[in-house]
């Protein structure tokens, strides 16, 4: 034990540090070019917001790898599989699945009947206004329960990978991140940030790729004597077994159920995930795009299964858990055990470099829904040119900005590791029943719209307000107080149900029929493709 | 929809879609697609659950070793990553060959028919 908890003092305090930042300043220079030659053809909104639409399929399809894995599930889903062992994968097998929902119900449809955002499509048979005002509210509420996770993780991974651990170091850090940020988005607009998603997608996957054959020839290629010395370091035979994370209690099992529903329906209803589908020509290279990504982000969390048990072979849950960072720490720290300091550098680089396109993407999409949603379409009634729009998009990218900076120096040292599933839970009670009806429910009425996005978001924000995450125990973000009555720490299992329910209620229950003629243009449209944005020509 | 005109005119403005709507190549596109996706969907969110609680309540079950240390929870979690590959060629190649050519013969029936009008909104 004695020269493992060297090795952590060591990482995390001095020499390495300088290291760290060179490798991810390198990253910042060479992205910061690529966005600059990238973003000189930005004339037009679909220039800003969709990228022209001219990526392809797999350059889209790295995008949307870049996009969604956070740091969360790097850093979050290694450490969970060398702590917890078993139930850390399971964690990760819900993000993959949910990837299916987005292939065979969405992303086509999507791309076929919008030009920007989700509340395009939402709103395109429906009436305007409303329905672009709920899609808007929950589209934001989504960006900014993500936003904040990602700038308050940020915080965290800088005491742990630069030794910065006074709060003012951290917040120079958290506001240098986030500045950058605002560069890429103002600068580079979706072109920017796609660029910036591809490289850290690469360079994560890459980095990950390396330091799994390493670890597996560490084990001559042989899974089972891994997981036989994982379990050993451990001193506990149950890390291979399901239970450690999720089964400790009825509640926690039952809280499991709600999560993985949260996490299957809920990431094909990611504003920022969905917005991605813009920036492809055709409805066929959206497929494309979501294969892509189906086979990366699934290569990437085999992975993790092999760092994460990794980890726990080589380092071991004790040394972990006592690291500066805990479970967080665990990938880094393989790294250092593995290459030395320059693999530690490159991999913190890299988790830097996730946590700036993750916050990105977020952005643009949270700017793009304000600008063209709220203003162009709701306050000026559609009665702006595009310059106009995209000048306001600028705009909300620098104060979105300026308050994800803020809220991640106010969120330092909170417990606030739950938004990032209240995020997919939002999406998946706001979001997804209306996406789903309204592809594919000829009836479905604006008032089952509005009242579904509502209810959905309402449930979700309220059961996890009086849920154990908020008050009432011990790592609550409020452990002072007790004013929890929800048991489960996911609302998923009710929020979901009930905005399905709303959304079916409020139709039976309008009176006003819809135009037919509207719903036959959108399932038309959105089935073959006709009239569908078409790529932006230089 | 959109308030900015596209740089070229939408030549379907003008078309009928509740027309199209009941063409018979429309109407089995549409049956094509959702025979396919809503089973698919529902086949695999039920697979996912089965997993989930088989992880979440049988744990005797799951911790069983067949080869070495490799349990049938962990064989299960990988199959859910081989059918989540598997039903993603078969959608791409049910796509590519039962729905993109109807798609694209209706597409290119709209594009062509219709003479540009004169506005270029949708």
């Amino acid at each position: 034990m004695l020269p493992l908890t060297t090795v952590t003092q060591e990482t995390t305090q001095v020499g390495e540090p300088w290291l760290n930042m060179t490798i991810f300043g390198l990253f910042v220079a060479i992205t910061m070019v690529i966005v600059l030659r990238a973003s000189r053809n930005n004339k037009t909104a679909a220039d800003y917001y969709a990228a022209g639409r001219s990526f392809t399929g797999s350059q889209n399809g790295t995008a949307i790898a870049g996009d969604y894995l956070s740091a969360a599930s790097f850093l979050g889903i290694v450490g969970a599989i060398a702590i917890n062992g078993y139930d850390g994968f399971l964690y990760s097998i819900g993000f993959l699945v949910a990837w299916l929902v987005a292939l065979l119900l969405v992303a086509e449809l999507l791309r076929n009947t919008g030009k920007f955002t989700m509340a395009d499509v939402l709103s395109f048979r429906l009436k305007q206004r409303p329905v672009r005002i709920a899609a808007a509210t929950t589209t934001l509420a989504v960006c900014f329960f993500y936003l904040l996770a990602q700038m308050a993780g940020a915080g965290a991974l800088v005491s742990l990978l630069l030794g910065i651990d006074d709060r003012l170091g951290q917040s120079i850090v958290i506001t240098v991140v986030g500045a950058l940020m605002i560069l890429y988005v103002l600068v580079g607009g979706m072109k920017g940030t796609t660029w910036v998603q591809i490289i850290k997608a690469c360079l994560l996957i890459a980095g990950a790729f390396v330091m799994t054959v390493w670890v597996l020839a560490l084990y001559g290629f042989n899974l089972s004597a891994l997981l036989g010395d994982a379990a050993a370091t451990a001193g506990n035979p149950e890390i291979l077994n399901p239970g450690l994370q999720y089964g400790v209690s009825e509640t926690s099992k039952f809280d499991f159920i709600s999560l993985a529903l949260a996490l299957v329906l809920g990431t094909a209803a990611l504003p920022h995930v969905l917005m991605r589908f813009y920036t492809v020509p055709t409805a066929k290279e959206a497929r494309r795009s979501v294969v892509w990504a189906i086979w990366l982000i699934g290569a990437f969390y085999l992975f993790t299964l092999v760092l994460g048990y990794g980890a726990g072979a080589l380092i071991g849950p004790d040394a972990i858990n006592a690291a500066p960072g805990g479970v967080n720490s665990a990938a880094p720290l393989l790294a250092f055990h593995l290459g030395g300091p320059l693999l530690l550098g490159v991999i913190s680089a890299v988790a830097f470099a996730t946590i700036l396109a993750v916050v990105a993407g977020l952005t643009i999409t949270a700017a793009a829904s304000f600008a063209h949603d709220i203003y162009a379409n709701v306050v000026r009634k559609g009665k702006v040119d595009a310059d106009g729009e995209v000048k306001v998009a600028r705009r909300t990218v620098v104060v979105i900005g300026v308050l994800s900076i803020l809220g991640g120096i106010g969120a330092q040292g909170q417990n606030v590791a739950f938004l990032v599933a209240l995020a997919f839970a939002v999406a998946a009670s706001a979001n997804l029943p209306t996406i789903i009806y309204s592809l594919f429910w000829k009836k479905f009425s604006t008032r089952g719209a509005v009242w579904s996005m509502y209810g959905g978001l309402a449930a979700a924000v309220v059961l996890i307000a009086f849920s154990p995450v908020v008050s009432g125990a011990e790592t609550s973000m409020i452990p002072g107080a007790d004013f929890a009555w929800f048991p489960l720490k996911n609302p998923g299992i009710v929020s979901i149900p009930l905005a399905f329910f709303l959304g079916w209620l409020g139709t039976v229950l309008d009176k006003t029929v819809e135009d037919p003629a509207k719903q036959a243009e959108m399932e038309v449209r959105s089935l073959t493709g006709v009239g569908a944005e078409k790529a932006v020509e230089h | 929809m959109g308030q900015h005109p596209s740089p070229e005119a939408d030549p379907t403005a003008t078309v009928d879609f509740q027309e199209v709507q009941q063409r018979p190549e429309f109407k089995e596109l549409r049956h094509r697609h959702r025979s396919f996706v809503f089973p698919m969907a529902i086949a695999f969110l039920l697979w996912y659950f089965l997993y989930v609680l088989l992880a979440d309540y049988a744990h005797d079950f799951m911790s069983i070793k067949l080869v070495g240390n490799i349990n049938v929870g962990l064989v299960l979690g990988l199959l859910q990553f081989v059918s989540t590959v598997a039903i993603t060629m078969w959608y791409v190649s049910y796509a590519n060959k039962k729905l993109d050519p109807i798609a694209a013969g209706i597409r290119h029936d709209l594009e062509s028919a219709e003479q540009p009008p004169a506005g270029g909104t949708k």
